[in-house]
């Protein structure tokens, strides 16, 4: 029995560091993400112009009364242009409202991308100093960001939204949301 | 000789970018910008996540340097910006991660690995010097006598 056991630790040690390993390469784990400390937590207080207009303030208080995604993004972001297509159509289906808020870009760019790409946003919040992104905790656009009606962040997703992701994880939550009034 | 010449001088010249890019931030005392430096080397750049915001150029941490100045220049101490970092990005954003429930694998783990190493390297020398020291039962402890005596009997008798 002793002898076993003593030829067995190497045998013990091995698939202990195996299944350590193994975790490491389950394919959905991502050493980028980060657990958000916002979720059940208020969106923060901004009053910012929108990009479309720039005397027209957007403040936090506007965007009560309504489940929506919170999409930041960027022209200089290259993950943005790969999702925006997605957003796009999402948008047609016209089961949740997207907010864009656009971080660190310049107006006239961010003007253009959205003429030549299409428009998935009812409206943009212009961050041109990214202070509303730190209090987002924004590390790396795209982020997105799912409020309901009383402001409340609900979900967030670091890196592009898939069409998948959104019909597995998002729309179930949008649904419930509204729903719950 | 000369590559390593090459590489250190490049080691230099990374030093005086990375003390230039602070040089932007000036205090009225001394005792905020130690402060000051002593904040962004704990805080975790988010972007490069191996480097704090003290040592990273990702624009991220320019920013979120600007705001922390920004912060100590509005009167707030360290606990509070600490606070608010923490707020918007989660433990994760400090180094050195605090001290609760999800958190104790990583700061009494290796202690506990520790702890056990050493029970079991104490079992096992126990072990070797217990079966070293194994008494003799009668039966072999009166052959033992009996071939000592025999021993010292052939001895004598070559004498």
């Amino acid at each position: 029995m002793n002898r076993y056991l003593r030829y067995s630790i190497p045998l013990i040690i091995f698939v202990v560091i195996a299944l350590f390993l193994g975790w490491g390469l389950r394919h959905d784990y991502d050493p980028k993400h980060i657990p958000s400390p916002l979720i059940g937590k208020s969106m923060p207080t901004f009053s910012l112009p929108s990009l479309e207009q720039a005397d027209t303030v957007i403040s936090d208080k506007d965007l009560l009364g309504n489940v929506y995604l919170l999409n930041v993004w960027a022209t200089w972001c290259v993950s943005c242009r790969a999702e925006h297509e997605t957003l796009v159509q999402l948008a047609r289906t016209g089961k949740v409202d997207i907010i864009g808020l656009n971080w660190k870009d310049e107006r006239d760019k961010a003007e253009v991308w959205l003429r030549q790409l299409g428009n998935p946003y009812s409206v943009n919040i212009f961050d041109k100093k990214g202070r509303t992104a730190i209090d987002l905790g924004v590390y790396g656009a795209p982020e997105t960001f799912l409020v309901d009606s009383q402001g409340i962040i609900h979900y967030k997703h670091a890196g592009p939204v898939t069409m998948q992701l959104i019909n597995d994880t998002i729309l179930p939550i949008v649904e419930q949301l509204k729903s719950k009034g | 000789m000369r590559r390593l010449f090459f590489v250190l001088s490049l080691l230099f010249l990374s030093h005086t970018a990375f003390s230039a890019t602070l040089a932007e931030y000036s205090f009225e005392t001394s005792q905020q910008d130690e402060d000051f430096r002593a904040i962004i080397e704990e805080m975790r750049c988010l972007v490069c996540q191996n480097e704090s915001l003290a040592g990273s150029n990702a624009e991220l941490a320019v920013d979120l340097r600007n705001k922390i100045y920004d912060m100590m220049q509005a009167g707030q101490g360290k606990d509070q910006i600490i606070d608010f970092m923490v707020a918007r990005y989660g433990d994760f954003v400090l180094y050195s991660p605090p001290v609760k429930p999800s958190t104790y694998p990583l700061w009494f783990g290796p202690i506990l690995l520790f702890i056990i190493g050493a029970v079991v390297l104490l079992t096992i020398l126990r072990k070797k010097n217990r079966s070293r020291e194994t008494e003799l039962s009668t039966e072999e402890q009166q052959r033992l006598d009996n071939l000592l005596k025999q021993s010292t009997d052939s001895r004598n008798a070559d004498q």
